[in-house]
């Protein structure tokens, strides 16, 4: 699958770009990024256009609101344009480096990669529990060794919780519980619930809740193709639901996010947070929450990697088998299909 | 109880597929109301998809939208 273009993407937590210099790939394209002294982040090719030293390598660096470059001391302001070049006074007409629109939301370092004319921050899904003080955040990011729509699949059906992450977050009515599918086809937008109304309560759950015996379990993904994806959680006592006007006091809330940012073709950046609405100051519930998760991220990263490595020596045209269970996998990959087709013509990230 | 129905998406182009209870079957509605059963996901896709190009975009006046006791049944336990 080729990466879906004019279209955001998460590339850092806001909290990993500071003055030191700091390089992700996004879509194939290096990017640097470094906070000005006022704090802005800035996003710009993490090549110098001399000789392509990463400007991201020491021994580059910042001085003030430039970054030198380490190799032969091209220097370069926060808007990509050389201000100084070795040995001589005139700066050639083309010493800029290409930018990328950047926009810090929701805890996340959002990039546009594509047509800068189209860059619509309003355009960007939002995770507003993130940096909510309502509620209380672990997250990371695992590097994954496989193309990101094995992880639109892996994250779209969550039946493989019951295999893949027994004991951990997978109980056997995920696996037998049926799923309803939805597809906005103006926004794109993918929807997949699977409401368990008695289900055994996974550890993931019972230690960070405290709720004994068997629960209601509530999964309400909302896809927004191609980065942002959200779980919706809701687990209380068996019995228990929201109440007619709306409120769920009685309910414990994890908002699960991830952000799916292909770095490569075959390699994808693996971001993820767990938001929860309970328990907001017990740092061993963070704790709790941060282990498990970041162990059930890298069951998912174990098995993907080993996918990708079957996907590259396969046959092409290889015919797979898609059941009921692959309902929102398949929609998203139509809806990942028709943008990344629709993205096609630009081919040139703008400069 | 309306809260325990499973369907989420609110907007006027929203293709919604419930698994029919009881059975592996499974039920489409493109946007404009009309239904297609399928027990192949795959197919049902390519059906969901292609029919806005049926009905130009608009929709139907003469289709019912899903009933709302099918919704909530697509959420209980199998």
């Amino acid at each position: 699958m080729s990466f879906v273009r004019n279209q955001w993407y998460v590339a850092a937590y806001g909290t990993e770009v500071g003055r030191e210099l700091f390089t992700r790939t996004v879509c194939g394209e290096s990017i640097l990024f470094w906070r000005t002294e006022a704090g802005e982040i800035t996003a710009m090719a993490d090549r110098c256009v001399h000789r392509r030293f990463p400007l991201s390598e020491k021994p580059s660096h910042l001085v003030g609101d430039t970054v030198v470059c380490g190799y032969h001391g091209f220097t370069y302001g926060a808007d990509g344009g050389c201000v100084a070049v070795p040995g001589q006074t005139r700066i050639p007409r083309t010493a800029r480096l290409a930018t990328f629109p950047v926009i810090e939301r929701d805890s996340f370092v959002w990039v546009w990669i594509g047509d800068k004319d189209m860059a619509d921050e309003s355009l960007i899904p939002r995770a507003p529990w993130l940096d909510s003080p309502d509620h209380t955040t672990v997250c990371g990011m695992e590097p994954l060794n496989a193309r990101y729509g094995l992880l639109v699949d892996n994250l779209l059906d969550l039946s493989h919780e019951t295999y893949l992450h027994g004991g951990y977050i997978g109980t056997p009515e995920v696996a037998h519980t049926p799923i309803t599918t939805e597809v906005d086809d103006e926004t794109g937008v993918v929807s997949v619930s699977r409401h368990m109304d008695d289900a055994q309560c996974p550890s993931f759950y019972a230690k960070s809740t405290g709720i004994q015996g068997r629960i209601v379990r509530w999964q309400d993904i909302e896809y927004f193709p191609p980065c942002l994806y959200l779980l919706h959680s809701r687990v209380a006592p068996v019995g228990v639901y929201p109440k007619d006007d709306g409120t769920d006091t009685d309910g414990f809330h994890v908002e699960v996010v991830y952000a799916i940012t292909p770095e490569t073709e075959t390699t994808t950046h693996d971001f993820w947070a767990v938001a929860r609405d309970f328990a907001l100051d017990d740092e061993g519930v963070s704790d709790f929450l941060r282990d498990s998760n970041r162990t059930v991220v890298l069951q998912d990263v174990v098995a993907l990697d080993k996918l990708e490595q079957v996907i590259a020596t396969e046959p092409e045209n290889y015919q797979e088998l898609s059941i009921n269970i692959d309902t929102g996998g398949l929609a998203a990959r139509r809806i990942l299909k028709r943008m990344a087709e629709a993205g096609a013509p630009q081919k040139q990230v703008a400069r | 109880m309306t809260e325990r129905l499973v369907a989420k998406l609110s907007g006027p182009t929203v293709f919604r597929v419930v698994w029919l209870p009881g059975s592996d079957r499974l039920r489409g509605h493109c946007w404009c109301g009309t239904p297609h059963d399928s027990e192949d996901p795959v197919e049902l896709w390519e059906w969901l998809l292609a029919h806005p190009g049926t009905h130009g975009g608009h929709k139907s006046i003469d289709t019912p939208e899903p009933a709302p006791d099918e919704l909530q049944l697509a959420g209980s336990p199998g």
